[in-house]
């Protein structure tokens, strides 16, 4: 269980403070699948983010099964039983897609192994497998790839973020059923980013984060409605200059 | 003939094909050639005049090797003279290297001389790995000069690498080429603590259509400094390329100094360099598989330097 106290994070941008994210809390249990959405800029990847350490919060607490990881390093966390897949993810000049899959999973991967990896995000491992996973690959290339390097090892929670981003309808098709199979078994809390429908439907709760705050969270069949057809106001201009653009 | 423990492993960092005392091959061992074999078609011959070999490949030599390390496990400066001959269709591999174990307080320095005189059509590897260990304070150097004449439609291929302990390099690399003749070097260097490095590699475009590709991967720790001064001159329809990458880390200081002449209106040269921290993204990437900060980084840099 993931739970998440009270959550902030400030930037000195321009020498002045802002509020990336406020006062967030919330918590994912064992075998849960939580989906965050909500309009762009609202913060959803800095969230991320904090969770997996490679952001410092300015405030809160955040409790892996127990264990306070608050000041644990990424690579504390990785080991503690996140794992989590990059909204953009690095490209590795030099280094091939075996490489970093063997690097993934913290050991040798069997051909078999790679092969099913890369064949659960629609990759051909005949194709992909010594390839390097530079800039020569495509951007839903990449993307598969880095999901695939989260599944290349078991965790006990997995962040995704946005990953149907970028990713072509066959594969998106393939994804989602890797994340349906991974949810029914109940081998791993997921957290997916996302902005996509299927993939919001699939939740047993949403949470929506706007502007740096947590708008709302509940169980799926009671944010869903709210979620779709409604206007989203972003421009705060109006209200900031008092009516008066 | 039995070598000792020191001088078998490293030989085996040195050498990454394998050592054998099989074939063609020449060990030189702290200033004296100690063991030395030739093939039927590679010959070895000690210089008379100053300290050194001539190496004799004839044109029947097709995929073989021949492999001359030197290892120097006692302090002192060592000289070294060696000029090869490849006759005209000779396809070779050339394993060279130099290994030093440096246990005492003074300086250990081998300087290696070459001179590589390519035949047309032929086809030569040569692969170079500088490497030093050993608790002593002295200074471990290493001067190499490579002079490299290819001749028409050759393909000559350097590979040179300089990895860990030495002190203190100073390498300079001359190679001319005649008509379609072609030259790729990759040239791989990390300097830790206070190591100094200065690579210079001047690059003759003579022929016609001969044509150049210089890689250089380096990593700086510490407080090492290194020096680049890649120069491509081209005399006649050609084509150069020169590609200088570098790392750079803690207070370490590094300068690719690039020039680029063009003496033939077809002359095409082309330089790139960059020099960048270790790409922060990737580190973070690998530290979330679980890797700490310096195996992360270990990764990138075996990798950028592969
Ligand atoms: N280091 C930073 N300095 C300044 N602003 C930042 C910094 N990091 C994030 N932000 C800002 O914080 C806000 C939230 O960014 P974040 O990437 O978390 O949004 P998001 O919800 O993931 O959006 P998207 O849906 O577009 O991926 C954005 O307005 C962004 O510009
Ligand atoms: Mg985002």
């Amino acid at each position: 269980m993931l739970q998440v106290e009270h959550l902030s994070y400030d930037v000195q941008e321009e020498g002045r403070q802002s509020e990336i994210l406020s006062d967030v809390s919330f918590s994912v249990k064992d075998g849960e699948m939580l989906v965050i959405t909500g309009p762009n800029g609202g913060g959803k990847s800095t969230l991320a983010k904090l969770l997996m350490g490679i952001n410092k919060e300015t405030a809160g607490k955040i409790t892996l099964n127990g264990t306070d990881i608050t000041e644990m390093t990424i690579d504390e966390r990785a080991k503690a039983g996140m794992g989590f897949a990059f909204q953009q993810p690095p490209r590795f000049k030099g280094m091939t897609v075996r490489r970093l899959l063997h690097l993934a999973a913290g050991r040798a991967l069997s051909e078999d192994e790679c092969c099913e990896l890369l064949s659960s995000v629609g990759l051909c491992a005949m194709e992909y497998i010594d390839r390097e996973a530079d800039a020569t690959l495509s951007g839903g290339e990449m993307k598969r790839i880095e999901i695939a390097t989260v599944l290349a090892k078991h965790h006990d929670i997995c962040i995704f973020d946005e990953p149907e981003a970028g990713i072509d309808l066959w594969s998106f098709s393939m994804l989602i059923k890797r994340f349906e199979q991974i949810h029914r078994e109940k081998r791993e809390s997921l957290i997916l980013i996302s902005h996509q429908e299927r993939i919001i439907q699939m939740a047993d709760r949403i949470m929506v984060i706007s502007d740096g705050k947590v708008e709302s969270i509940g169980a799926a069949e009671e944010i869903m409605p709210h979620l779709f057809g409604q206007e989203i106001n972003s421009c705060h201009c109006r209200q900031q200059k008092g009516g008066e653009l | 003939m039995e070598l000792n423990q020191v001088t078998e492993d490293v030989l085996k960092v040195i050498d990454s094909y394998g050592f054998k005392q099989e074939g063609a091959y020449n060990l030189r061992l702290n200033g004296m050639a100690v063991c030395h074999g030739d093939s039927r078609h590679i010959r070895i011959v000690k210089k008379e005049d100053k300290p050194g070999i001539d190496i004799f490949i004839s044109a029947e030599a097709q995929k073989e090797q021949v492999h001359i390390p030197v290892v120097m496990s006692e302090p002192g400066v060592d000289v070294v003279y060696n000029d090869f001959y490849v006759e005209d269709g000779a396809d070779v591999t050339i394993v060279a290297g130099c290994g030093i174990h440096g246990e005492g307080c003074s300086e250990t320095r081998h300087d290696g001389i070459h001179a590589f005189h390519v035949g047309k059509n032929a086809n030569v590897k040569y692969v170079e790995n500088h490497y030093a260990e050993g608790n002593g304070t002295g200074s471990k150097v290493l001067n190499p000069v490579t002079k490299i004449f290819v001749g028409e439609n050759s393909v000559f291929t350097l590979e040179t690498s300089q990895i860990k302990g030495v002190d203190s390099t100073k390498r300079e690399n001359y190679i001319e080429l005649a008509e379609n003749a072609k030259v790729y070097v990759t040239e791989k260097l990390m300097t830790h603590a206070a190591q100094k490095a200065i690579s210079n590699m001047d690059v003759e475009l003579k022929g016609k259509n001969s044509s150049a590709r210089i890689i250089s991967r380096s990593v700086a720790k510490g407080e090492s400094k290194q020096v680049f001064h890649p120069r491509a001159i081209g005399e006649n329809l050609c084509h150069a390329h020169v590609q200088c990458d570098s790392i750079i880390m803690d207070e370490a200081e590094i300068s690719s100094i690039p020039e680029i002449n063009a003496k033939h209106m077809d002359a095409q040269i082309v330089h790139e360099a960059a020099i960048g921290r270790i790409n922060d993204e990737q580190l973070v990437k690998l530290r979330t598989f679980g890797m700490t900060e310096e195996e992360a980084e270990a990764v990138i840099i075996e990798n950028f330097l592969k």
